[in-house]
């Protein structure tokens, strides 16, 4: 008599209601997928087809069918390898790094009870802010001589660094900047995992005498491991399509492009800057494979561990 | 008196439903969108013209000045101006838009990026006839400045100015280091070793820099570069037909190790510093000398900075040969066929062009021969200073990857600049300059 069982009547007598419901599902969800269909599918399927030609930005070349040559030409292309490699390079430096800021920095949050959400706001409000912003800002705190940055390293006697011209240190500086962008998202995140974990895990440690060193390291990075696998996922896919930083303090801030250019940015340069769009294509494609690659790793290792 | 308080004061009290709340949006929404179909059509009689262009800073100024003087005199026409920034995202949107069907009625081009849009179909050709009806006629320019704005045969720019590489001087910092010669003018620089020593005469003065000059960016040192390459007569970096490159390895060896020897030899200039930066420590006195483009003259009028403009020094060569680009007005291809449709973007191109003299004030030497022969131009000053270097300038090949703001220019620039750091040789970065073009020349052309 509960309203259960009228349901499971509906299920197996009257299909033709059921088969309401259902439309009445697809209809609420057609115009999105109109959107999804028109903005994500069917350009995924052009662009495939773009690599095989040698298409041009201004339309031309559409029909001068090239087979793989767009993908030979990108294995040997000496620029793909280290575009490919900067944005690999930038995301094994960016990840740990965040991942370990943040985490530092949830716990010392957490114990400031009073004023936990000033540091809340605080460490939270640079993810607010664009990717321009946030490149333009650093472009002047990097500057030689005038700059914030050289300026203090200058008072307390330290030599200046060229922190976006110098090869050697211009991949560091733009790091920096996306991780005191970035990280206030992971913080956050943190902080959430953080309140769940039950008090009396720790009280029963400092009965047993753990010292907070070891309360730390068994307890709480344990059961944080979710919180730790999800940060690290996020991290790694957004950081691998690097490119507005990048861009941005290249083209505006004099950002040693040699030793930064990203694989999307050298995309860019080929495709929509010198036209050869069916080229860039090919390059996206192949790299669309490793990051493919990286979304299924992470995945896998998300469900392998749903005993925590 | 108290039945209709009570009445109101109920209605008051009663909660709006959200269905009421939403359809009262709706319509309030709805009457909004209306309201703004009702604002085009009142607008006028349709004649607009969308004018797109990358004249920032100074250049953005006087823009702004000749356009009102166009709105005050056209008031039939609608004029909507757009300042995009300057570079390849431009030309990549410009394109973009002549492709997509949507273009501006008239946009700004470099004369160097003609090679790429010609060819690829996204520019009208001008009727000469047409033109002369709007006093812009052929006849208007010199000879040589109307060649190059020809593509097989048929016109497709209407130049408005040249703009070549130039030195700024302070000219306190230079009396102070007795550069300057009886007529407070500075003593003509002829040869590296002279140049050098003025440039270590300004740094004792300034205790900073001698000369600032930004080649921590993509253009600048392409420009010094070139610059030097054309004042040496090189030949021609690539073939007219862009199939081979032929760029002279001894000349841009002698070039190159002059950008080294500044930067290295005679630390006169730094390699660190970006186009603002530059700007800002040759405004600020920091800096005897720098080497730009004519463009910043306002800029440093404005400041009240003691300052003069004359040709780039004679480093090689006898005639002040510098590289230059051109700013012409282009009509990328329109999706209407009518080719009267066009003519309220030709009034806008004469109008621009007959008030070129205020263009001129930023610093550019005008291209229209009314304006560049009258009497008001030559007494402009220091502008006048360097008008005749337009008949000795040295512009980017004609090539679909070259041009202002082009990935040539880009990654040439990042090679000169870390030979100016002393972390290649100048043999070194020839190499890498010579494989960078070879690349592009094998490249397939995407136009």
């Amino acid at each position: 008599m509960a309203a259960v069982g009228s349901r499971e009547v509906k299920h197996s007598t009257k299909p033709a209601a059921q088969r309401r419901i259902d439309l009445n599902g697809y209809l609420f969800v057609l115009p999105f997928l109109v959107f999804y269909a028109l903005f994500l599918i069917w350009p995924v399927i052009l662009g495939m087809r773009m690599s095989f030609f040698n298409w041009s930005l201004v339309g031309t070349g559409a029909r001068e069918f090239l087979g793989l040559t767009n993908f030979r030409e990108l294995f040997a292309d000496p620029d793909f390898w280290s575009s490919l490699w900067h944005s690999i390079l930038f995301t094994l430096l960016v990840v740990p790094t965040i991942v370990v800021f943040a985490l530092g920095l949830a716990l010392l949050a957490n114990r400031a009870i009073p004023a936990r959400w000033f540091f809340r706001i605080s460490f939270f409000a640079p993810y607010l802010l664009p990717s321009s912003v946030i490149a333009l800002i650093w472009i002047w705190m990097y500057q030689p001589g005038f700059g914030l940055i050289n300026s203090y390293l200058t008072r307390i006697g330290l030599p200046e660094v060229s922190w976006l011209t110098d090869p050697q240190v211009a991949m560091i500086s733009v790091v920096i900047a996306t991780v005191w962008w970035q990280l206030g998202f992971s913080f956050v995140l943190y902080l959430a995992g953080l309140q769940e974990i039950p008090k009396e895990l720790y009280d029963a440690a400092a009965v047993d005498g753990a010292s907070p060193l070891i309360r730390t390291r068994y307890i709480t990075i344990p059961l944080l491991r979710r919180t730790t696998i999800l940060v690290v996922a996020l991290a790694l896919l957004a950081n691998l399509n690097v490119f507005d930083q990048i861009y941005i303090m290249s083209t505006s801030g004099g950002l040693d492009y040699a030793s930064t250019r990203s694989l999307i940015v050298y995309v860019y340069e080929q495709g929509f800057t010198l036209y050869r769009v069916g080229y860039a294509a090919a390059m996206t494609y192949v790299f669309f494979v490793l990051v493919l690659a990286v979304s299924i790793g992470s995945f896998v290792l998300n469900n392998r561990r749903r005993d925590v | 008196m108290s039945g209709r308080n009570e009445t109101s004061r109920r209605r008051l009290a009663q909660p709006i439903s959200r269905r009421r709340f939403l359809y009262g949006a709706a319509t309030a929404l709805g009457g909004l969108a209306v309201t703004g179909c009702g604002a085009v059509s009142i607008g006028g009689t349709g004649r607009s013209v969308d004018f797109w262009n990358l004249f920032g800073g100074g250049d953005g100024a006087r823009l702004g000045a000749m356009e009102s003087t166009f709105r005050k005199d056209n008031p039939d026409i609608q004029l909507e101006s757009t300042t995009l920034a300057w570079g390849a995202p431009y030309y990549t949107k410009l394109s973009m838009s002549a492709v997509g069907g949507r273009p501006p009625e008239v946009a700004i081009l470099h004369q160097t990026h003609l090679a790429s849009y010609a060819p690829a179909g996204l520019l009208e050709p001008l009727d000469p006839q047409l033109l002369s009806e709007f006093d812009i006629g052929p006849d208007n320019f010199l000879p040589t400045i109307l060649e190059s704005s020809k593509y097989e045969g048929e016109i497709y720019t209407i130049p408005l100015d040249t703009h070549p590489f130039i030195q700024y001087y302070n000219t306190d910092i230079c009396k102070k280091a007795g550069l300057l010669g009886p007529d407070d003018e500075l003593k003509p620089l002829e040869g590296p070793d002279a140049v050098i020593e003025a440039l270590k005469k300004a740094k004792e003065v300034t205790g900073a820099l001698g000369l600032s000059f930004y080649a921590a960016d993509s253009a600048g040192p392409w420009r010094l570069f070139y610059t030097l390459y054309g004042q040496l007569e090189g030949s021609p970096i690539i073939s007219p037909d862009t199939r081979e490159v032929t760029v002279d390895e001894e000349k841009s060896l002698q070039a190159l190790e002059f950008m080294v020897a500044l930067s290295q030899d005679a630390e006169v200039v730094p390699v660190d510093l970006d186009y603002g930066g530059s700007v800002a420590e040759f405004l600020s006195g920091n800096a005897g000398f720098h080497w730009n483009g004519d463009w910043e003259v306002t800029t440093y009028q404005d400041a009240d900075l003691p300052f003069s403009m004359v040709p780039f020094p004679n480093v090689f060569g006898e005639n002040h040969i510098s590289q230059a680009d051109r700013h012409t007005f282009v009509i990328p291809k329109q999706p209407t066929k009518d080719p009267r449709a066009m003519e309220p973007a030709f009034q806008f191109i004469s109008s621009m062009l007959k008030n070129s003299l205020v263009w001129a004030k930023g610093g550019h030497i005008p291209a229209y021969l009314p304006v560049a022969e009258s009497e008001e131009y030559r007494k402009l000053s220091p502008q006048s200073n360097y008008v005749g270097v337009a008949d000795n300038v040295v512009l980017d090949p004609e090539a679909w990857f070259s041009g202002s703001g082009s990935t040539m220019e880009q990654r040439a620039s990042a090679t000169f600049q870390t030979a100016m750091a002393g972390r290649l040789t100048p043999k070194q970065a020839f190499a890498e300059l010579r494989t960078m073009l070879q690349e592009f020349v094998d490249t397939p052309k995407p136009v």
